[in-house]
């Protein structure tokens, strides 16, 4: 049996699944759309299994955004991979009106419904007295009291969900054809839904893509011979239920105790003070930020010296040959490259989750709303784009709490432009190649200003590119902000644990793969070629080193320098070139671009394998050799300052890292996004690194 | 007798208290009604972003927050202070 949960949001709906189901979880998606479907299984005392889903909030099933869809579709649509046959609807007793809204809707569709007040702690606080026998009575419906922060109502629930779909139906609240007579007779046969309120709710919602075009243009025919217009019975419908609602509500609730004014107001004068307000806000962020770059470093050592030992071990007990270098130097160097995120994708997301569970982000909305949306972007992007400081991948994935679709994709078309810590490496050393370590004005580095510089330069790219992507992009959705301020609360430790447990998993599951197969390919390019050439190459070392006395040292690293060379990936390097020598590249810093798209901060390990250094771990000799190397072409040096600055760029701009547009495909369920930002950031990249080049050679 | 003013809610004051009397049903979503902004009901603004952004709102009993262009869907009638007093 399937029971669907369903509720306004900011109602605990999902601290009560997390209470019924713990971590017996699966996440999934909506073939189709950008929403995450969660079930999980429980087990009832009378030893039945039920499949409890988690559907998104809603505030009614007049759907307005793609989550409020899936609520609609679930639960109207027979055939839906999710359709459940009973539903609990989750209710915040404390604002029962507002609440009661959907709860009715759902009884109209003719479910069993089992009703969940959760927050009556709250409801005694604000001085109401509920009289649930009554309201049991009258709507004929099982009504738990719940504390999903407290667990307690848990057994209650499971009891009365084990006779929930024997129960018999209630009359109808709302009846369509009462109030709009025969179309809603007419809607019903033509649909060829059986339940009235069900053919209603599709009839009405002209977007709604699970009515077929010839039966959509017969519908429009029929409204327009009623007369009717889907938003005014929309409306027609909401005041009629909320009459009714006031009534049932005079007869069962009163106000009796006094009402004591928790913390919340107090709070607000604070947090969203005009000046005050930002002041915390971005208090907040530094130490977010803090948190995320150097919390996490810690781990990341950890992590990564753990997988160096991990080759060096495999490498001694495994047989020498290819094997065992696919495993040492290809398969754990990449599991390394996903693994390594999760600290900072773990700090990140508890401190968004902490956010969330206060009731804190929501004020972080209200104060940043106008200032986004100056660039088509939302108050909720604000998170994402920070978080980009740290890295891309969790920041694509914070995007969820956008519901606008338009805002949330520019979000995400925009986040990598911000500087991440994979570019921090790669700009140190360019920039310590070129830019002299002067002080500015007595105190300033050049060379902390340029840095600085290039986090701004992100910045404005971003915001930048956001201005185009929202006027280019379409939308069905007119975008508004109608958002529920809830009362803050102290977080619960089971959410934030489970929220993390969930966004790791997900990380790893799926950017992971993709992630892992990419270093593979890269170490196979880079490590074999046509044998022929490599062989010639080879024999050429050996007699140079020969004739001109060179250490063993001096012919080893010429050796790797020459495998690299003569490798598919070398190879490559040498035929783009052509395309590359406009923004001063040779096809050393080619194939280190190439290798950057797996991940940015690989271009330090490339240029240290290119430039045949035993040791990768030595920045100074790796940028003296830099320094000193020759472009044969030019004559001038292959790092001279218009070179270093034109990387400095295309590093900004461009989209190379395979992480990112794995989570953005995942994010966006179509290829076409991430091709689109890659073309558009790798294309900008491309120009404007040609023209800094040219300008300043 | 308190002076009876009907402005749009987009231009209630910071502080100032209000009775919603109608909408501008042609261009409003639905979802504010759903949201519980309902003629007759009692609205205080509480605060009101900088750089024209969203107020925020307590209408029923709880807090909301909606952009200006929401908010002038609705038409409100101010209630003078002394009038809640007495």
């Amino acid at each position: 049996m399937k029971v669907a949960l369903v509720g306004n949001p900011n109602t605990g709906k999902t601290s009560l699944f997390n209470r019924l189901t713990g971590l017996n979880q699966k996440v999934g998606n909506y073939q189709g759309v950008t929403v995450d479907s969660k079930a999980g299984q429980i087990r009832l005392e009378n030893g039945d299994k039920l499949t409890l889903i988690d559907l998104p909030g809603t505030y009614s099933l007049h759907a307005t955004s793609l989550d409020e869809e899936i609520v609609t579709e679930a639960l109207t649509n027979p055939s839906f991979k999710d359709h459940p046959d009973a539903v609990v609807v989750v209710a915040d007793a404390a604002n029962l009106k507002r609440n009661l809204l959907l709860f009715t809707q759902v009884l109209d569709l003719g479910f069993p419904v089992v009703l969940v007040l959760n927050m009556m702690d709250e409801a005694s606080k604000k001085g109401l007295d509920i009289d649930i026998k009554g309201l049991e009575d009258h709507f004929n419906v099982p009504i738990v009291p719940f504390n999903a922060r407290k667990g307690k109502g848990v057994k209650e629930l499971k009891k009365s969900l084990e006779a929930v779909t024997k129960r018999s139906k209630s009359a109808s609240i709302f009846d369509p054809s009462e109030e709009f007579g025969s179309f809603a007779d007419d809607a019903s046969r033509l649909l060829g839904v059986d339940s009235a309120y069900a053919s209603w709710l599709l009839a009405v919602s002209l977007h709604n893509r699970t009515i077929p075009e010839s039966t959509r243009s017969k519908l429009k025919l029929l409204l327009k011979e009623h007369d009717l217009i889907p938003r005014r019975a929309q409306v027609k419908e909401t005041i009629s239920r909320y009459r009714y609602i006031d009534e049932v509500l005079n007869r069962f609730v009163s106000k009796t105790g006094e009402i004591t004014k928790g913390n919340t107001d107090l709070l607000d004068k604070i947090f969203t003070h005009k000046i005050l307000g930002f002041l915390i806000f971005f208090a907040i962020l530094a130490l977010t930020f803090q948190a995320v770059f150097s919390w996490a470093s810690w781990p990341m050592d950890m992590i990564e010296l753990f997988f160096a030992n991990l080759s060096t071990w495999v490498i001694d007990i495994l047989p020498q040959g290819p094997l065992a270098e696919l495993i040492a130097d290809g398969l754990i160097p990449g599991l390394a490259g996903v693994l390594v995120f999760i600290p900072q994708i773990t700090i990140l997301f508890a401190f968004i989750a902490l956010l969330e569970e206060t009731g804190y982000m929501s004020r972080v909305v209200f104060l940043m709303d106008s200032s986004m949306r100056k660039f088509g972007m939302n108050g909720r992007s604000v998170v994402p784009l920070l978080s980009g400081m740290a890295c891309a991948i969790p920041a694509v994935m914070a995007t969820r709490s956008i519901n606008n679709w338009k805002e949330r994709l520019t979000t995400i078309l925009v986040t990598p432009f911000m500087t991440c810590s994979a570019r921090l490496p790669v700009y140190t050393i360019l920039i310590a190649l070129v830019v002299p370590s002067t002080k500015v004005l007595g105190f300033l580095n050049l060379q902390g200003l340029v840095l600085m510089g290039l986090y701004v330069f992100g910045f404005v790219m971003a915001v930048t590119s956001s201005l185009v992507f929202s006027r280019v992009l379409k939308s069905s959705h007119k975008g508004y902000l109608i958002m529920e301020m809830p009362t803050y609360k102290l977080p619960q430790g089971r959410n934030v644990g489970l929220t993390i447990v969930e966004k790791v998993k997900s990380f790893v599951m799926s950017a992971g793969k993709i992630i892992l197969s990419i270093s593979m390919i890269l170490w196979v390019l880079a490590n074999y070629g046509p044998e022929e050439r490599r062989e010639n190459a080879i024999t050429e070392i050996q007699q140079a080193a020969t004739a001109e006395n060179w250490s063993p040292e001096e012919v080893e690293s010429k050796l790797a320098a020459a495998d690299l060379e003569n490798s598919y990936i070398g190879i490559f390097g040498k035929a783009i070139e052509p395309a590359i020598r406009p923004l001063g590249y040779d096809w050393k810093i080619g194939i280190a671009l190439i290798s950057s798209f797996a991940a940015r901060e690989v271009f330090v390990g490339t240029m240290a394998t290119i430039y045949a250094i035993s040791d990768p771990d030595n920045e100074s000799r790796i940028k003296d050799q830099m320094k000193a190397d020759i472009n044969p072409l030019t004559g001038d040096r292959t790092f001279s300052f218009a070179v270093a600055m034109s990387l400095l760029i295309f590093y900004a701009l461009a989209m190379q890292c395979m992480s990112t547009i794995a989570v953005v495909y995942r994010e966006t369920k179509s290829w076409s996004w991430p091709i689109l930002q890659f073309v558009f950031m790798t294309g900008l990249a491309y120009i404007l690194s040609f023209i800094v080049y040219q300008v300043l050679k | 007798m308190p002076a009876e003013k009907t402005k749009s809610l987009s231009e209630v004051r910071k502080g100032e208290q209000a009775i919603i009397e109608a909408f501008d049903e042609e261009n409003m979503p639905v979802k504010m009604l759903e949201m519980g902004l309902l003629p007759g009901n009692i609205v205080t603004v509480k605060q009101i972003a900088i750089l024209n952004g969203p107020l925020h709102i307590e209408v029923g009993g709880y807090d909301l927050a909606l952009r200006k262009d929401e908010a002038s869907h609705v038409i409100v009638r101010i209630i003078e202070p002394n009038t809640i007093s007495s």
